[in-house]
């Protein structure tokens, strides 16, 4: 007796859901990152409006001046939603924790001569207090901000803001034994060293913005455009050079971030630009505007890092990030 | 199943770390006929079927390494030159 076993295949009457369908059609099944994060946000029926803010609706297009027909035009190139990001973060998690554990163990901090380790200690140390403003700031472009794909993507960008914070923090209480005296100092530095002084007027300005997309680009854009270059590589390196490449390996994740950061703001840019002019120019504006400010607010702290390079140091890193808007379509 | 001889053709599992080198596939190749069947997905082409590295990055939205196509591949047909940057099924 033979028994023929034939494959019978089932098609499904639909692929994706209602909403999916409507914006990517049914030819194909929706990915999940589409599935995750497309449309989430309400945007009818909204019966009463926020007592904390009666000018607008809980989720309300009218909080920004830059105005998009589909404000999901824009999407992660990374295609994080919940699963892929924890999944990418804990793989790098787990390198920091053995490069962290390696570091202990070997007692390597104490290999880096003392100029070294001091200048670690005023220059990067201070910067999870400039950490700790960017996650207080994607927190709230989160909240005020419109279109899930945006709302995403500044969520994970928020708690990255705070692990880093935390990675800068370890380094610190590495350097000493454990002990917080490095990190009191910094803090100490943060608030009343004079060349801090103007970095931190201008990260608690930001505090303050109300339109959530000049916030965006002052934070995402143009602060991160300038910090992480400028301290997590540049600053890196002279610091390896004298003697400081265990700091190198305590801070990779940053420079690996600042690499995969680049990619979404570009495309944000890119989209948002094209939308029309008005949009455009308003965010070259934005651009111009925070670059002055914040160039002139790091000034004092690279020079304080690079002594008398840190001014070509900082001009360097400036014509790169405007260099890279500029290819997004921005006149800047 | 194509009669043509000079049928070549890639087949995929079905799931989501396949789906950005199918749409690659896709983009690529424009006349190339793709069928979604069970579990996998057959991509079949007159004589030339290109994967490229670049359009697979772009489409994924990080590096990616040619070598990790053999991760979802279940078979092809045709002779394969393979480099860097792309890898190309034809019949010599």
């Amino acid at each position: 007796m033979s028994i023929e076993i034939s494959a019978k295949s089932i098609t499904p009457i639909r692929k994706n859901y209602g909403h999916i369908e409507a914006r990517f059609g049914d030819k194909k099944p929706a990915s999940r990152y589409q599935e995750a994060v497309y449309d989430v946000q309400p945007t009818t029926n909204f019966h009463y409006r926020p007592l904390w803010d009666k000018d607008f609706e809980l989720y309300d297009t009218s909080r920004t001046a830059i105005v998009m027909e589909d404000w999901y035009s824009f999407a992660d190139p990374r295609q994080y939603y919940y699963g892929t990001y924890t999944i990418a973060r804990s793989k790098q998690q787990e390198v920091a924790e053995h490069n962290y554990a390696f570091v202990d163990k070997r007692d390597l901090m104490d290999t880096i001569p003392e100029e070294t380790k001091q200048a670690m200690r005023d220059i990067l140390i201070p910067l999870r207090h400039v950490e700790w403003g960017a996650n207080m700031n994607n927190c709230d472009i989160t909240d005020k901000g419109y279109g899930s794909t945006i709302c995403t993507v500044t969520m994970f960008n928020a708690m990255d803001r705070l692990g880093m914070a935390q990675y800068i923090s370890r380094i610190g209480l590495l350097v000493d034994g454990n002990e917080t005296t490095t990190l009191d100092a910094a803090k100490k530095d943060w608030m009343e060293a004079p060349e801090w002084q103007g970095l931190r007027h201008a990260v608690e300005d930001m505090f303050v913005l109300t339109d959530w997309f000049e916030l965006m680009i002052a934070q995402n854009f143009v602060l991160d455009g300038l910090i992480f270059p400028l301290f997590f590589d540049r600053f890196e390196r002279k610091l390896s050079a004298e003697g400081g490449a265990t700091i190198a390996m305590l801070t990779e994740f940053m420079t690996e971030w600042y690499a995969e950061t680049a990619r979404w703001t570009n495309a944000l840019a890119k989209v948002t630009a094209k939308e029309s002019d008005a949009n455009s120019q308003l965010l070259s504006e934005w651009v111009n505007k925070w670059t002055d400010r914040l160039v002139e607010a790091i000034e004092p702290v690279a020079i304080k890092a690079f002594g008398s390079e840190g001014a070509d140091q900082l001009a360097e890193v400036k014509q790169e990030l405007l260099a890279r808007l500029g290819k997004q379509g921005l006149s800047v | 199943m194509s009669d043509k001889k000079n049928t070549v053709f890639l087949i995929l599992q079905d799931n989501e770390e396949a789906r950005p080198i199918i749409d690659a596939v896709e983009q690529d190749n424009p006349e190339a006929n793709i069928q979604y069947q069970p579990g996998l997905v057959r991509m079949e082409a007159d004589a030339r079927l290109v994967v490229n590295r670049e359009t697979v990055e772009e489409n994924l939205g990080r590096d990616w390494d040619i070598q990790e196509l053999h991760i979802n591949l279940i078979s092809l047909g045709g002779h394969v030159t393979e480099d860097e940057d792309q890898i190309e099924l034809s019949w010599h």
